[in-house]
């Protein structure tokens, strides 16, 4: 009877479905590729490259082995702050890198040459961000912008004893806004000179 | 009817039974949570409470998961009177039980309605909240301090007066102290703070930068981003000030950290090519693990519920931000609300969190498994309020 044949079948289905819905089961852990979330674009760079063209393994390094250690904290405690001598030599960064772009390598040419003749100035180098970040990652990032700047003046000859670095994160934007005319001038490295007391 | 007929029936019946019960063991372990942001509130009638203590009540319960109805469709009925003091009881009406039963005094009529609140939770199994304290940092016009409140936002006292910029608190668990950045010394550096006491000292002041203190569950150990040697990098330290361990050595960035309830592990925010993650590293040293976050980009700002079970993180969508949670050991990540910085509750399931609104910060509490979220309190004068830290 066709009812009977479509119960049957039914119940088979049934049976069928029971066991591959039991047996399958969801991997942990598996990282799916990022921005795979429908209607939002991620920020180009922030995911790997779709498509598995991922750079070789380079057995030459292109990061420095080591970062050069940072000055003690008192090294030039009561110097005098001047942030107008280099202000124009203000280097700028590209959203969520701390890359020094060979555009503004110049300008930090130019802060070495400052200090190179005047002995025994020192460079305090701000870090700091556009607000298109969370707090303790963009303190991190402003880090890392200070640091590629003395690694840049240190590779410039200037005496690593005599750059410091600072980051503000996002706290001390030089403009208020929240466009890219904004944060194009937020992602910076300001360059404060220090002079020893008495001088 | 036939043998056969009566045969099929029953394995209808059974691959039913079998077909709902299999779908169910693929859900998360954990069924009390199984799917972030889509369990259904616990719904309460409230009557005969009024004004402040009504308001206080409704807060308290809306960000543990509670929704309001009346008293025919709540599973529990709240009822009570506040002339004065706070007398409530809380029935649950299905079985003819009393959960709570009290009169408060001595305390100001909301510090009542939290203890009742955390009464009523208690009598559901439930930690609570209600009289728990937050840290967050307070921005007025070019300067920050940081700031102690109820965790409702109200009580508000700044606890740093020092006209500088301040980062990240970090509560001691169990103790009324707290890490923080403090640029008061024209150097980011990280303070301890005893703040019964009112003592506090440079904790971390190496060269370069001092950043994000993150205190391990027992108070021995602070995990902090430096760049003493040269990059930014993750390191611990002995909360006497001594033993500091490098656990990381990369020129790409760190930052963030948390630790496992468990003390063993550390997680934080990390970049491995320009593609940012999630990562882990046992407390002692070690490899690195990555936490996938399948689904969300950019994580940051991660943190470890007490429990175990979860880490709160930010995803980042261009210029927007989302609060998610991902289960501990990394998979599928879920968004839940537009914030920033999540901070659990010792009830692993409600977070403070920060919230742009207009290019300054709110703060706001969320419940994660059902996605009720509500400011807190601000403090008049302050124009931003972020980077909250739960006491837990």
């Amino acid at each position: 009877m066709k009812l009977n044949k479509f119960t049957n079948l039914m119940v088979i289905g049934l049976v069928l479905c029971v066991a591959a819905v039991g047996c399958r089961k969801k991997p942990v852990g598996v990282t799916d590729l990022p921005g795979s979330r429908a209607g939002k674009v991620p920020e180009p760079g922030s995911a790997p490259p779709v498509g598995g063209n991922q750079p070789p393994v380079s057995t030459t390094p292109t990061e420095p082995l080591a970062g050069t250690p940072s000055n003690p904290a008192d090294l030039h405690a009561g110097w005098i702050k001047d942030a107008e001598a280099l202000r124009s030599q203000t280097v700028y960064f590209d959203f969520d890198r701390s890359v020094l772009k060979p555009g503004e390598k110049p300008k930090v040419a130019a802060v070495a040459d400052y200090l190179k003749a005047n002995s025994p100035k020192a460079v305090l180098v701000e870090g700091n961000c556009d607000e298109r970040g969370t707090e303790e990652y963009n303190r991190a990032l402003g880090e890392r912008r200070a640091l590629a700047a003395r690694e840049e003046l240190i590779r410039l000859g200037i005496d690593s004893t005599r750059v410091d670095t600072i980051s503000y994160g996002k706290d001390k934007p030089a403009v208020d806004g929240h466009d890219e005319a904004a944060w194009s001038k937020n992602r910076r490295d300001d360059f404060v000179v220090l002079s020893p007391p008495g001088k | 009817m036939n043998p056969f007929m009566r045969l099929k029936q029953i394995l209808i019946v059974l691959g039913l039974v079998a077909a709902s019960s299999a779908a169910y063991s693929q859900i998360e372990i954990d069924y009390t949570i199984t799917a972030p942001g889509n369990v259904k509130p616990v719904w309460v009638s409230i009557s005969g409470l009024t004004g402040e203590a009504l308001a206080t009540l409704q807060f308290d319960l809306y960000v543990q998961g509670f929704g309001f109805t009346n008293a025919q469709a709540a599973q529990y009925q709240i009822s009570g009177s506040n002339d004065g003091n706070l007398q409530a009881r809380a029935v649950d009406p299905h079985h003819k039980s009393t959960l709570v039963s009290k009169a408060y005094s001595g305390v100001p009529l909301r510090r009542q309605a939290h203890a009742f609140a955390d009464d009523f939770v208690m009598a559901l199994n439930g930690k609570p909240i209600a009289q728990t304290k937050i840290a967050f940092k307070g921005e007025n016009g070019h300067t920050s301090e940081i700031y102690l409140a109820d965790f409702d936002g109200h009580n508000a006292q700044a606890v740093t007066k020092d006209g500088s910029l301040v980062a990240a608190p970090c509560w001691v668990p169990g103790h009324l102290a707290l890490y923080y950045v403090s640029y008061k010394l024209n150097h980011a550096d990280i303070f301890y703070h005893d703040l019964s006491t009112g003592a506090r000292r440079a904790f971390a002041r190496y060269g370069g930068s001092n950043m994000s203190p993150a205190v391990s569950p027992d108070g021995s150990k602070v995990a902090m981003i430096l760049s003493k040697d040269g990059w930014t990098d993750l390191y611990v330290g002995d909360a006497d000030g001594g033993g500091l361990k490098r656990l990381t050595k990369s020129p790409q960035d760190e930052s963030s950290p948390c630790w496992s309830p468990d003390g063993k592990w550390i997680c934080f925010a990390a970049k491995e090519r320009e593609h940012r993650t999630l990562c882990k590293v046992p407390a002692s040293g070690g490899a690195l693990q990555q936490i996938g976050t399948s689904g969300m980009p950019s994580p940051t700002e991660p943190d470890w519920s007490p429990d175990g079970k979860w880490i709160a993180f930010t995803a980042q969508f261009g210029s927007s931000f989302a609060i998610c949670v991902v289960p501990a050991g990394g998979g599928m990540a879920t968004e839940l609300v537009e914030g920033e910085d999540p901070s659990w509750a010792p009830n692993s399931r409600t977070l403070a969190y920060g919230r742009r609104s207009g290019g300054r910060y709110v703060l706001a509490l969320l419940d994660m498994p059902t996605k009720q979220h509500k400011d807190v309190s601000r403090i008049p004068g302050i124009s931003s309020q972020s980077q909250p830290s739960w006491a837990r």
